[in-house]
């Protein structure tokens, strides 16, 4: 089977349908028109430049920008779980939390990934590197933000139980324990549902998309099976870490609730 | 035998704070609202940040691990939360004798919290807190909601417990009969503790 090349008038025809629900948007007053049209046009110009970015990376294939271009994606995925925050650290710890948790998470599993089980030679060699930590980052992102949202908002709004546990002489771990392990929970919901759905509510896009270039469909199976695995273990790993290294930081070395640490929300 | 002493003791805006109680000894605090009495006894519990030094029985307040430090410096603050539903899970050997001198049984320990009243959440906060046997109370208002008869109960409960326990006591209420029966009674005025005199 061909790969079936896409000509510009087939994305037109795509973001024909993206227009025609900004117009319906707009006639409902629905106000979504202007950041739907802003969402569209930036994951088109986001795309169009990864690609022409990837096409340079895989002809010359030097470890140096690979390796430039993983620290830009980790500090991008790093700025947006900061960015989903209702409430966030201050200073160097708003951002530190997700680059810190996603470092140890998703860049661990794609080397285990690239070393040991698909033994790709050289190992960063970027065909294999980058969709494969993107796929990481993408996900890990997604589950540490949810993870943090919800570990610092339940600290806030349950400021008194922790304080009163602490005041009974309970050590900090034991005041937080109920908050982190809602947190962890909360962080691990979206891949628990994306596991259930797989293959009998939704065909995930990796898959679909080697289908649609040609793989066949059991191969194309197993390479699914293998990307979920490695993505949950990801997200745990990475929310685990952002559990621990957050909650540590709301509390200060003799063990009192540091709120003063998170910024009020802004709205 | 405790020992509480405060030396310099600045919290946010308040002006450095000297103090001292000895063991067994009962000391009341008042003051207008927002004066700083809660941001003391917090400070001295070690729940918010601080300058100065507190010691319990010569020893610093930095030398002792925090929770362990808090379960001798007990806190009871004007409203005490609870992190589980029924009464019972805050308690780990409630003593039946307690209980009864605030006109309660050990049966009150399977009811939910939420159905209880202020009153009865103050009272259970304070027994709780005993239960951790602590060497010093610091005790915000612990009689504001009560009823006459309760607020006596509570007293007695805890002049007790300071005469067996040889107890450091700071008592924060604005009831004049208290600050009478207290070995001192201090006042905050404009951000200083002052001795009240009797006249």
């Amino acid at each position: 089977m061909e790969l079936i090349l896409l000509t510009p008038w087939d994305l037109s025809i795509a973001a024909l349908l993206v227009l025609l629900l900004a117009g319906l948007s707009f006639h409902l007053r629905l106000g979504i028109e202007k950041r739907l049209a802003v969402a569209a046009a930036r994951s088109a110009l986001q795309l169009g430049l990864l690609g022409l970015v990837l096409k340079v990376i895989f002809a010359q294939s030097n470890p140096i920008t690979i390796g430039l271009l993983t620290l830009f994606m980790l500090l991008v995925a790093s700025y947006e779980v900061m960015n989903r925050q209702q409430r966030r650290y201050h200073g160097f710890w708003g951002m530190g939390v997700g680059v810190l948790s996603m470092f140890l998470s998703s860049f661990s599993v794609t080397l285990l990934a690239l070393l040991v089980i698909l033994q790709v030679d050289p190992w960063y060699a970027p065909q294999y590197l980058i969709p494969l930590l993107g796929m990481m980052l993408g996900n890990t992102m997604t589950g540490v933000a949810l993870s943090l949202d919800s570990l610092n908002q339940n600290a806030w709004q349950q400021r008194a139980s922790i304080e009163a546990r602490l005041m009974l002489g309970h050590d900090w771990q034991t005041a937080i324990t109920e908050i982190r392990r809602n947190a962890l929970r909360t962080g691990l919901i979206p891949i628990l549902n994306a596991m259930a759905a797989a293959g009998v509510v939704s065909i995930p896009g990796m898959m679909t998309g080697q289908i649609l270039a040609g793989s066949p469909p059991l191969e194309a199976a197993k390479y699914q099976i293998l990307i979920l695995f490695l993505v949950s273990a990801s997200i745990g790993l990475g929310s685990v870490t952002a559990i621990w290294v957050g909650s540590k930081h709301l509390f200060d070395e003799r063990q009192r609730l540091r709120l003063d640490r998170l910024t009020r929300p802004k709205h | 035998m405790s020992q509480l002493s405060i030396h310099n003791l600045q919290v946010q805006r308040l002006l450095p704070i000297n103090l001292e109680v000895l063991a067994s000894q009962c000391i009341t605090l008042s003051g207008p609202s927002g004066c700083g009495k809660t941001r003391l006894l917090r400070a001295i519990a070690d729940l918010d940040p601080h300058q100065g030094e507190v010691r319990l029985n010569r020893i610093a307040q930095r030398d002792i691990p925090a929770p362990q430090w808090r379960r001798r410096v007990g806190y009871l603050p004007a409203e005490a939360a609870w992190w589980r539903e029924r009464v019972g899970d805050h308690f780990l050997n409630p003593d039946p004798k307690r209980f009864e001198t605030l006109g309660f049984t050990l049966e009150w320990l399977e009811r939910e919290v939420s159905r209880l009243s202020t009153g009865e959440r103050q009272r259970l906060a304070l027994l709780r807190l005993l239960g951790n046997e602590p060497e010093v109370l610091l005790l915000d208002e612990p009689t504001a909601n009560l009823d006459q008869a309760s607020a006596r109960r509570v007293e007695q409960l805890i002049d007790d417990y300071r005469q067996m326990r040889q107890a450091a006591v700071i008592w924060v209420t604005h009831d004049e009969q208290q600050h009478k029966n207290s070995a001192h009674h201090y006042c905050f005025k404009d951000g200083k503790l002052e001795l009240h005199a009797w006249s």
